[in-house]
């Protein structure tokens, strides 16, 4: 009999590794456990047994059940597993068509700039403020230090809407705006447009400045050269030389223009820098007790300094960009590449 | 300011190479543009050994030479008889030039090949001896180029000079800068006059009559000048700076300009009508025809130097025509002046000149070198014209030039500016080598006199600086400020703008900055008739005429680039700009400037790919990106209202944006004439909204709800309504109810066409209710939808489709 439980699993096995899908596992399972099923049927003939071999009959025959029962589950959900993956190859789509388009805008790269900058200096503590675009003479020339008729204006040529009324030519009026309504300590920035009557492959008579002020007791020419410093080496990188020469701005004295090595040439002189391997980047000073007195600072008490810089010239280094017009042509395969 | 190095080096040793003294010139303040080599007036000459004479067969003056130059042997037909066998002398073979710019050709003199010439000192141009040829040393080796063996060529340097550095602009001052950078000592030129017997008091006179605008004005008179061109040596320097030479006594008024900084004019002296000179203000309306021939109309702040009868030259800016001097000049009559600064600086602009005279007259010249130049010319005048100088010199001085003394200087704020501990010696020797006197007061107090020629220099930060530059800024230590905060009002439109900028790419618009000055033609262009836009701010100087206006609306630039694009084959774009509008108010204030942002929706709404093609952007498009932007700003009270906002908007596509009470903005399609005006072929939708507005509106604070507990339950109502009745009337009614249990009411569907009568629309509408208390029940809904509906139903005539009523 035992003989006979044997031959059956053996044969079952066989039938199930033979079966190709669920349904015939299904026949399977049916033919062999079902309760008409072969070994339903050998288990009744238990009684034609001696009593000392019923048990390990009974044993045996369990585990054959439970082996089979175990093999017919696994391979049903193989099956069902084999299925569903072939449905699902019937669904293969070619990956590699373009995704459907979801473009992304672009900022402005004199933005993108300008916000690089403006970052370095809020870590310094600076805030950000603004001002007109069209000023009063007063603001932009005289509460600056630069009378009328004075050869310093030949320094920057302007756009006049009335005798007394400017497009300002830069933003350093934002500085006199500002110190005029708080007393110090006064540590900002004010980044705008500025015009100039100028139009040629370096100029545009419109483009951006940012200007920074700091006014405080005990501010030294020292530290202007350390928060110019700090900004050039975060801006341009850390192994940037750079370096404080003496110039001339008529609101700030002893005033400096500050060079940085050319980002082009690494210093040994090409045709971005003139040759000098140093290109001229930012003016800056200490502001002129003239100024003080025009906005009611105690230049004894006070000390500050102020900077000022064009966006779209660092722009323009930083990108590799040469035709400063391109920034105002706004021509879609310009702004797409930033 | 050119200068050149041989010409310096007359005033200041220089040991260092030149590009070693650019570089420190540069550190000092005196930016050195570029560096170049300033050739003498000859090309490619070179040194050649003369290896034969031999007579000339036709001419007996000529003789026929043989000259080598080391690798070749050259015949040249030769006219002078001061040459010997071996000696060294300049060749000019084919294709070297001579003074005056003659070549060098191959020819045939009087039958006898001649490959080139042989040259004398005058026709190098290098020399006045005409009468042989120049022997040249003898270590000389053929074949050198003779502008290297003889060290002619010279070095020019080209200098920016800031407008404070009036003293630099002279040969002399960068000499004095040099020396105080280098610690060398200067040597200023030796003046010998020798003066003839007759004085200048019975010559002539100055009368000056306006003491503000002339000062000081000094003449002398130089009798029996012979012109002619200058010596070589003086034409080259002049040359090297190019600057032409014109006769001898013209280039020595340039000459000692150039070296001193003191302009100089010289009038010919029978020209002066009643021999003196009288110094005035012009005639309003006067006329006078200045050197370069042109009639210039003068007013009363122009300052005319005349003689008795009329004006003979601007003062400080340009000669006249009429006393100019000529081949045939006899008597001279030198001015050396000072005029005042800035009223040259207004003539010359009036007038539209900017001479070398009036450039530096109006950066202040060296009150105290006005006599010094007008002598040292009359000097050169004599030696070099053959004339005699009358003795003294008319120097009229109505009027003292102030110049600054006994500047007090704390050697202690010396280091408390600049953050240094430069010792009280260091600082006095600095300025000890910028010629300023120093006399101690007290401890780390001292009285400072600049020298006359440092007009920029009048107070003790003027010091500061100067002992700054030549300190050294790199020297100067770096440290950081001390940080204390500053309390200025928040950066809220900052902040805003930066969100905006967020929001805009992130929904695929490209951020463009286009300029703030216009065309006149937008507002024809825009089809504006009257309104704000129209209160533009006019440029008096434009570059173009395209550029004069300053912009009202960011509108007509957003066009603008749409059409830039189409125009190299982009007609599909989504870009924004953030910046200013500007519009007049009243003559003599400031314009009021606003801020905006402007957004451009123009051709299709997807990029054309194999999902997409041909799919155009719609009014909803722009809209719904004008929803998710307040949204995302966090700004509930947003209405977008019918209307037509701007005449260049489409009448039935257009709307308000408000914001509370606050109109703050308008969105819609391009009016097809405003399209076609501006050459476009495609709709385009723009919205422009006011950022000042904008941030007033916005809420600093969002305050957390509770998520609903119980589920909403929704009812879904399609209303047939006439088509001009819009949905946002059919919403309100259900807000209207101000049912507590009604949570939102959304449009899930707009249908005309099949089914649907004539003139009416569907419109089909999710209503959503829940309590924030409990699950509600069919009943509970039903009861406030139903009443809901039945209002709509009856105040709009509605029909509820699928059900009669
Ligand atoms: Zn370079």
């Amino acid at each position: 009999m035992i003989g006979a439980l044997e031959e059956l699993q053996k044969q079952a096995e066989a039938e199930i590794n033979r079966a190709k899908t669920e349904e015939e596992i299904l026949a399977i399972k049916t033919k062999y456990l079902g309760r008409k099923g072969l070994l339903t049927h050998l288990l009744r003939n238990i009684k034609e047994l001696s009593p000392d071999e019923r048990p390990g009959f009974g044993k045996r025959s369990n585990e054959v059940k439970e082996a089979l029962s175990e093999q017919i589950e696994n391979s049903i959900k193989e099956k069902a597993s084999q299925k569903k993956s072939k449905a699902l190859i019937c669904e293969k789509i070619d990956v590699t068509l373009p995704g459907r388009g979801v473009k992304h805008g672009r900022v402005h790269p004199v933005v993108q700039v300008l916000e690089e900058i403006c970052r370095i200096f809020m870590k310094l503590g600076f805030s950000t403020v603004e001002g007109p675009e069209i000023e009063l003479d007063y603001y932009n020339f005289e509460a600056l230090n630069i009378p009328k008729n004075h050869p310093a204006r030949d320094m920057q040529d302007t756009f006049y809407i009335e005798e007394n009324i400017v497009l300002r030519t830069h933003t350093s009026p934002v500085q006199v705006r500002i110190m005029e309504k708080h007393r110090p300590p006064v540590r900002i920035l004010s980044p705008g447009r500025v015009y100039r009557p100028d139009s040629d492959i370096t100029h545009t008579p419109m483009f951006h400045q940012i200007e920074g002020l700091l006014v405080d007791r005990g501010v030294t020419f020292g530290d202007l050269k350390g928060a110019l410093t700090t900004f050039i080496k975060q801006f341009f990188g850390d192994a940037t030389a750079l370096r404080f020469r003496p110039s001339f701005f008529p609101f700030t004295e002893p005033s400096a223009e500050v060079d940085i090595q050319c980002v082009m040439c690494h210093g040994a002189g090409c045709r971005v820098c003139g040759h000098s391997g140093w290109l001229e980047i930012l003016g800056a000073g200490m502001v002129d007790p003239e100024v003080f007195k025009n906005v009611g600072y105690d230049a004894e008490e006070f000390t500050g300094f102020a900077f000022g810089l064009g966006l779209e010239r660092i722009a323009m280094l930083k990108y590799g960009i040469t035709d400063i017009r391109l920034f105002f042509e706004n021509d879609w395969r310009f702004l797409e590449q930033f | 300011m050119q200068v050149s190095l041989k010409w310096l080096k007359d005033y200041v040793d220089i040991e260092i190479a030149p590009e070693e003294l650019a570089e420190k010139l540069t550190m000092a303040g005196l930016e050195v543009d570029s560096i170049h080599e300033a050739p003498p007036p000859f090309k490619k000459v070179v040194v050649g050994r003369i290896i034969s004479i031999n007579p000339h067969p036709n001419a007996e003056k000529l003789s026929l030479c043989e000259v080598t130059t080391g690798e070749a042997v050259f015949p040249v037909v030769c006219g002078a008889g001061n040459i010997r066998v071996g000696d060294m002398v300049p060749f000019a073979g084919v294709g070297a030039s001579i003074a005056g710019g003659y070549t060098i050709k191959s020819s045939k003199i009087r039958g006898e090949v001649s490959e080139g010439m042989l040259c004398s000192e005058e026709e190098l141009g290098i020399g006045e001896d005409a009468t042989g040829i120049m022997i040249l040393p003898n270590h000389l080796i053929p074949s050198q180029e003779l502008a290297g063996a003889l060290g002619l060529n010279d070095t020019v340097f080209d200098i920016s000079i800031t407008p404070n550095r009036a003293d630099c602009l002279s040969v002399i001052g960068i000499a004095r800068e040099i020396g105080a950078i280098t610690r060398q000592k200067i040597r200023y030129p030796k003046i010998q006059l020798s003066e003839a017997k007759q004085d200048i008091q019975q010559i002539t006179s100055v009368e000056i009559r306006d003491a503000d605008l002339c000062p000081r004005y000094a003449a002398r008179v130089i009798k029996d000048v012979t012109l002619k061109s200058s010596p070589a040596w003086l034409r080259m320097r002049l040359e090297a700076l190019g600057l032409r030479a014109i006769n001898n006594v013209v280039d020595i008024t340039n000459y000692v300009m150039l070296e001193m900084g003191q302009p100089l004019h010289a009038f010919d002296y029978r020209f002066l009508e009643e021999g003196r000179i009288v110094v005035r203000r012009a005639k309003q309306g006067e006329r006078f025809i200045s050197l370069d021939g042109k009639e210039r109309v003068l007013d009363s702040d122009v300052l005319m130097i005349c003689d008795g009868v009329k004006p003979v030259a601007i003062g400080g800016i340009m000669g006249g025509l009429n006393s100019e001097v000529k081949d045939d000049t006899k008597d001279v009559l030198l001015e050396s002046a000072y005029f005042n600064p800035s009223s040259i600086r207004k003539s010359a602009r009036l007038l539209g000149i900017s001479t070398e005279a009036s450039f530096r007259f109006e950066r202040g010249i060296d009150p105290d070198g006005v006599a010094r130049a007008l002598n040292r010319a009359a000097q050169l005048i004599a030696e070099l014209s053959g004339g005699a100088v009358c003795r003294g010199y008319i120097d009229q001085h109505p009027r003292k030039i102030e110049t600054a003394k006994n500047i007090i200087l704390s050697t202690q704020r010396v280091n408390d500016i600049l953050g240094t501990t430069i010792t009280a010696p260091e600082m006095l020797s600095i300025l000890e080598k910028l010629e300023m006197a120093t006399q101690k007061v007290e401890k780390e107090i001292y009285r400072v006199t600049p020298p006359t020629f440092r007009v920029d220099i009048t107070r003790e930060i003027d010091l500061i600086e100067e002992i700054a530059r030549l300190y050294g800024y790199n020297r100067i230590p770096i440290t950081l400020p001390s940080i204390s905060v500053m309390t200025v009002s928040d950066d809220r439109k900052g902040k805003l703008q930066e969100s905006i900028r967020r929001l805009m790419t992130g929904h695929g618009y490209s951020e463009i900055i286009t300029y703030s000055f216009i065309s006149p033609q937008f507002a024809e262009c825009l089809g504006l008739k009257e309104g704000e836009e129209m209160r533009s701010v006019i440029i008096k100087n434009p570059l173009s005429e395209e550029q004069s206006v300053m912009r009202t609306t960011l509108i007509y630039g957003l066009l603008e680039t749409a059409k830039k694009n189409a125009n190299v084959g982009c007609s599909s774009l989504k870009v924004f700009e953030m910046g200013k509008t500007f519009f007049h108010q009243r003559e003599g204030e400031l314009p009021l400037e606003k801020n905006k942002l402007g957004v451009l929706l123009i051709g299709s709404r997807y990029d054309d790919t194999w999902h997409f093609k041909g799919i155009k952007a719609d009014f909803y498009d722009l809209k719904g990106w004008a929803e998710s932007l307040l949204d995302g700003l966090k700004i509930s009270h947003f209405k977008f209202e019918a209307g037509v906002p701007q005449t260049f908007l489409h009448h039935g596509k257009a709307c308000n944006i408000s914001i509370g009470n606050n109109l703050v903005g308008f969105l819609g399609e391009v009016h097809p004439d405003v399209l076609a005006k501006m050459g476009l072929n495609e709709r385009a939708f723009v919205c422009e909204l006011d950022l000042d507005l904008l941030v007033s509106c916005l809420s600093h604070k969002i305050i957390f709800r509770e998520i609903p507990k119980y589920p909403s339950v929704l009812r879904d109502v399609a209303f047939l309504i006439p088509v001009g009745l819009t949905a946002k009337e059919v919403m309100d009614l259900a807000e209207e109810h101000r049912e507590e249990l009604l949570e939102k009411v959304n449009v899930f569907d707009v249908y005309t066409g099949c089914g649907i009568p004539d003139g009416m629309k569907s419109l089909g509408l999710r209503f959503s209710y829940r309590s924030s208390r409990k699950t509600l029940t069919d009943d509970e809904v039903n009861q406030v939808h139903n009443s809901i509906i039945k209002d709509i139903v009856r105040l709009t005539g509605a029909k509820v489709r699928g059900v009669e009523n």
